[in-house]
């Protein structure tokens, strides 16, 4: 299995959050990105530009800080479809988003 | 992972629960003391009420981004002079630039680096402890209105045309005073001489800029502009000496050395300012009029008498003070004789 992490970002995480703290960190995200995504999910459904490009931010910094680059670029991307008020173009990048975030998050759990 | 660093009380807002836990937890692995908040208006509040010595500050938040909520800092007296670090993602960097020219100290790019990160904050707390030691010098050294102002107004160095009266006041025969007695008994006697006669300045609104030995220097009438900056300069020469002869009988008692002073003044126009750098400056004035102070209280010695003053002063003092005309004195440096007056001791 390819790894979607990258390890020096993870590190600094590490070192800044504390090795036995990078658990519970861990979890946190595990937690509150499905939360965003569903948010994502309701203010496409609403054209709610504001709360998607809110949601599409929290999620693009947080896959970044623990190094789930590709899921963050992903993110990235929506986040600019929310600023740019173009919520028609998102099409399958949401499903895409979910796809790399269950990748993520199972190799985020491995390293826990 | 211990810091080396003093500790200080951070305050992180983020309305991203990862980022708080992060910083949090880290933080407080370098031994700050950490609190936390979801937007602006909740950090706002916590700043109000606590004391910070420093803020992580989120860009991107609702109810009150980051940007409001470092305008309503700035536009505070009591928060700002707190360093605020921004922490944004790259591609906010036109937002950070802002934030640094409103005020903002410093900026983190998210994901945060762990040496920058502590580099940042160590920076900040250090800047921020020496400018509360400055405040805190200078409060000592002036009045609570002064320091008030300054502390609203910001420190900036520069200067400007005011008018004003000088004050300078020396110990007459110290030198020999210090000879004769032991080091600690000197600084002792110094100490208490000198927080006599700031007790005298400040309470008639006039300021001690400069402490030389013996000899003190103060202004009235700057940086806080007052007409009756004469008479107030020459009521606290007044008090100065009533409090000194209330000094020397308990220093007669306690069979300890007595001193006498000598002071001079003089009026006018001068410039005002601060001098040196941003992390050390002295509030100071300079001039013609300065000098011509200086050389006044260097006369006492030879007029033998204990409060002298220029024209300009004599002219604005109430009719109850009394004054005695010594004539035209002719000063080491200047061309022309100057008209100096004694005032009488009450």
């Amino acid at each position: 299995m390819t790894s979607v992490i990258d390890r020096n970002a993870f590190e600094d995480l590490k070192q800044m959050a504390g090795a036995d703290f990078i658990d519970e960190l861990i979890d946190t995200f595990l937690e509150d990105a499905p939360q965003l995504m569903i948010q994502l999910q309701a203010a496409l459904a609403s054209n709610d530009a504001e709360s998607f490009r809110r949601a599409a931010h929290s999620l693009k910094s947080n896959a970044a800080s623990f190094g789930a680059n590709h899921l963050s670029g992903l993110a990235k991307e929506l986040e600019t479809l929310g600023r740019e008020n173009k919520l028609t173009e998102v099409g399958g990048r949401l499903r895409a988003l979910e796809e790399a975030y269950q990748t993520a998050a199972r190799e985020l759990k491995g390293m826990a | 992972m211990n810091s080396m660093h003093e500790p200080g009380r951070i305050l992180v807002v983020d309305d991203n629960k990862v980022n708080r836990l992060l910083l949090t937890h880290g933080l407080e692995q370098q031994g700050h003391l950490v609190e936390t908040a979801e937007n602006g208006r909740q950090a706002l509040e916590k700043l109000r009420a606590g004391n910070f010595d420093l803020i992580l500050l989120d860009i991107e938040m609702p109810e009150l981004n980051g940007y409001q909520t470092l305008e309503a800092c700035m536009r505070d007296p009591s928060l700002r002079d707190m360093p605020v670090i921004m922490t944004s993602s790259l591609d906010e960097l036109d937002s950070v630039i802002k934030c640094v020219e409103m005020g903002a100290e410093d900026y983190l790019v998210k994901p945060l680096n762990p040496t920058l990160l502590r580099a940042r904050i160590t920076a900040s707390l250090e800047k921020k402890r020496l400018r509360d030691q400055q405040r805190k010098l200078f409060r000592t050294f002036a009045n609570d209105q002064v320091a008030d102002q300054l502390l609203r107004e910001g420190f900036s160095l520069g200067g400007k045309y005011v008018d004003a009266s000088v004050m300078f006041a020396d110990i007459r025969s110290f030198t020999s005073l210090s000879e004769a007695r032991e080091p600690q008994e000197i600084i002792e006697l110094l100490n208490n001489y000198f927080a006599l006669m700031f007790d005298a300045i400040t309470g008639h609104g006039g300021i001690v800029n400069q402490i030389e030995g013996d000899g003190l220097m103060a202004v009235f009438g700057t940086p806080i502009q007052r007409a009756d900056h004469c008479e107030q300069s020459v009521r606290a020469a007044l008090e100065m000496l009533e409090l000194l002869k209330g000094f020397n009988q308990e220093q007669a008692a306690l069979n300890k050395p007595q001193i006498k002073i000598g002071i001079g003044i003089a009026a006018g126009r001068m410039i005002s300012g601060y001098t040196g750098t941003q992390h050390h400056a002295t509030f100071t004035c300079v001039g013609d009029t300065v000098n011509l102070a200086s050389r006044i209280e260097d006369h006492t010695k030879i007029a033998a008498r204990p409060i002298l003053i220029d024209r300009n002063t004599r002219e604005k003092l109430d009719a109850r003070i009394e004054v005695e005309a010594l004539g035209p004195v002719l000063f080491k440096g200047k061309s022309i004789p100057v008209e100096v007056f004694a005032v009488k001791p009450v």
